[in-house]
């Protein structure tokens, strides 16, 4: 028996486009989004200006990375008024749409490690070290007390994420080996290793995604045949199980703030167990 | 007690369960803490702005600036001469932090100064008044020995750079005293008006400039908190702080016994 790759079934069941429609649509919503800060500068069409830190848009509209903003705050600096009113969009933008819809939908650590999950099941690497994945929630933590300690925005010295946001903006230097690093990692040493266990800017994102309103819904789990190729796709494994097996009386909806809400799930369902709802 | 009977009540394999979960949490805490660690060390030992480098019009001090500004290049965007850039990794310059290279591409001191006008942290403080009052470094004349001015020649492209000519440099006349018959005019940087623009380090006609801006805190001396100088003393008392000359007699040898 060869191995199955999750999405066959998939695509042979309900078409290419059905099968890859999510995935599609964020891999379109990434590169548009490193597109329109790439526009001024390359194209003198200054629609966004900045980077994923702080951004404004068409001179109206702030954007600001509420855990850089945090931590800015915490080292006691009163931040200005510009950087907090983005802080507090981002923040409302993402109760609404799930937190960790950041990591899936804009953050372009997601393409490199969304290329060693892909790699990794390619290769059949099952093998991967045993890795407890609250070690980011405890970072995340240490990072908020690093900043008051030194006065300083400290994280931003080597944060992996914007050392690559930052980079394929304004150029990146030795970042490189930072991203090839989290790629190895992935790929040999923990599967899912950096956005599933470690990175403390996800872990930031998953908190709103506890109470936010877009989720995820086993809606017709009784279709379900535990063909497991949603647990195979998926970032975040250990979300799907309460609201597919988790019996008649648990929700069927997906309440874990850790769900990216990328809607991989929905793809490779051969039997459309799942769809995007609301969490209600 | 509560513990105990928990056991006897739920059988054997909780225990082992609760354990594993309490290790596995102390071992993420702790792993976390020793990158915690290691990061705030890492910061400390990386602290200071390199020499070559210059913050953004209005930055605010050093220290306080690495706790304010955000990393997000807005500034850089704004700077219509592309003097400005976010350093990358593997530079001596914080990570993500805007800084300019005076020899490579000086600030032009916009009027408007739209990098400043950009930031939407405050890094860059909104207070500065005018392009002028900003203090990005102190020009220095470091070396006195190639300066062509110092070997006695008319270069003053320095002086004639400088946005605030006349103000921030101007040209004090010394005597020549290897001919003996002329005049040295030497580039002399006034810090009251010097914005740290770096025009003049730019425009130095030697291979290695001779007039570089450095940092505030390395290019400035600091008098001893206990220095008083009796002049301006003097002035602030209105007058001689001694009330009354003592007048010594005057003992010559043939007044000897
Ligand atoms: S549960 Fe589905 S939508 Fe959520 S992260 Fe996993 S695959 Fe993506
Ligand atoms: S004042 Fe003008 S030239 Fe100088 S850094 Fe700002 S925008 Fe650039
Ligand atoms: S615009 Fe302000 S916050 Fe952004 S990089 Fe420049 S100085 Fe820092
Ligand atoms: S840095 Fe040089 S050019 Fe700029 S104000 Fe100072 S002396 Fe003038």
């Amino acid at each position: 028996m060869t191995a199955r790759i999750p999405g066959r079934e998939a695509i042979r069941k309900k078409g290419m486009v059905q099968a890859a429609k999510w995935l599609a649509l964020r891999r379109l919503s990434q590169l548009a989004i490193l597109q329109l800060f790439l526009l001024g500068p390359f194209a003198g069409v200054w629609i966004v200006r900045g980077s994923f830190s702080a951004s404004m848009t068409l001179d109206f509209l702030p954007l600001t990375d509420p855990l850089t903003a945090l931590q800015s705050l915490l080292a006691g600096h009163a931040l200005g008024a510009t950087a907090l009113i983005g802080a507090l969009i981002v923040a409302v933008f993402y109760l609404l749409v799930g937190g960790r819809a950041y990591c899936s939908w804009a953050c372009p650590v997601n393409l490199v490690t969304d290329a060693a999950a892909w790699l990794g099941r390619r290769l059949d690497l099952k093998k991967s070290i045993g890795f407890n994945n609250t070690i980011r929630y405890w970072l995340l933590g240490f990072i908020l007390l690093l900043a008051p300690l030194t006065g300083a925005v400290v994280w931003e010295w080597v944060n992996p994420v914007t050392i690559l946001q930052r980079g394929l903006l304004f150029g990146i230097g030795l970042g490189w080996a930072v991203v090839a690093a989290i790629f190895l990692f992935d790929l040999l040493v923990v599967r899912r290793g950096w956005c599933g266990h470690l990175c403390p800017v996800g872990a930031f994102y998953s908190l709103p995604g506890f109470l936010s309103l877009l989720r995820v819904r086993a809606a017709r789990r009784d279709q379900c045949t535990d063909c497991m190729d949603c647990y195979s796709v998926c970032p975040e494994p250990q979300v799907i199980r309460p609201a597919l097996n988790g019996g008649d009386k648990g929700s069927p909806v997906i309440l874990s703030g850790n769900c990216t809400n990328c809607g991989r799930c929905i793809d490779v369902c051969p039997q459309d167990v799942f769809q995007f709802s609301q969490r209600f | 007690m509560n513990g105990q009977h928990n056991t006897s009540g739920n059988g054997q394999p909780k225990e082992p369960a609760r354990r594993r979960f309490l290790a596995e949490t102390l071992t993420a805490a702790a792993g976390a803490l020793v990158l915690a660690a290691s990061l705030g060390l890492y910061q400390r030992s990386a602290g200071a702005l390199p020499a070559y480098a210059c913050r953004p019009p209005g930055a605010l001090p050093e220290k306080q600036f690495l706790g304010a500004c955000l990393r997000c290049g807005q500034c850089v965007r704004g700077c219509p001469y592309d003097v400005l850039h976010l350093a990358a990794p593997g530079e001596e310059i914080p990570t993500g932090t805007p800084y300019f290279v005076a020899r490579e591409n000086p600030c032009r001191m916009c009027e408007d100064i739209p990098c400043l006008k950009a930031c939407p942290s405050g890094a860059l403080n909104r207070s500065l008044a005018t392009v002028y009052e900003s203090s990005m470094g102190l020009a220095v004349l470091l070396d006195h020995e190639n300066c062509l001015n110092h070997l006695g020649l008319r270069c003053d492209v320095c002086y004639r750079a400088c946005p605030l000519i006349d103000q921030a440099i101007t040209l004090e006349v010394q005597v020549n005293r290897r001919s003996g018959v002329h005049t040295l005019f030497i580039p002399t940087v006034h810090s009251d008006h010097c914005t740290g623009c770096g025009m003049c380090e730019y425009a130095c006609v030697l291979d290695n400039a001779a007039i570089k801006v450095l940092p505030l805190s390395q290019a400035r001396g600091k008098l001893g908190k206990h220095y008083r100088l009796g002049w301006e003393e003097k002035e602030k008392a209105g007058g001689s702080l001694i009330p009354e000359q003592l007048k010594l007699p005057v003992r010559r040898p043939e007044e000897l016994p």
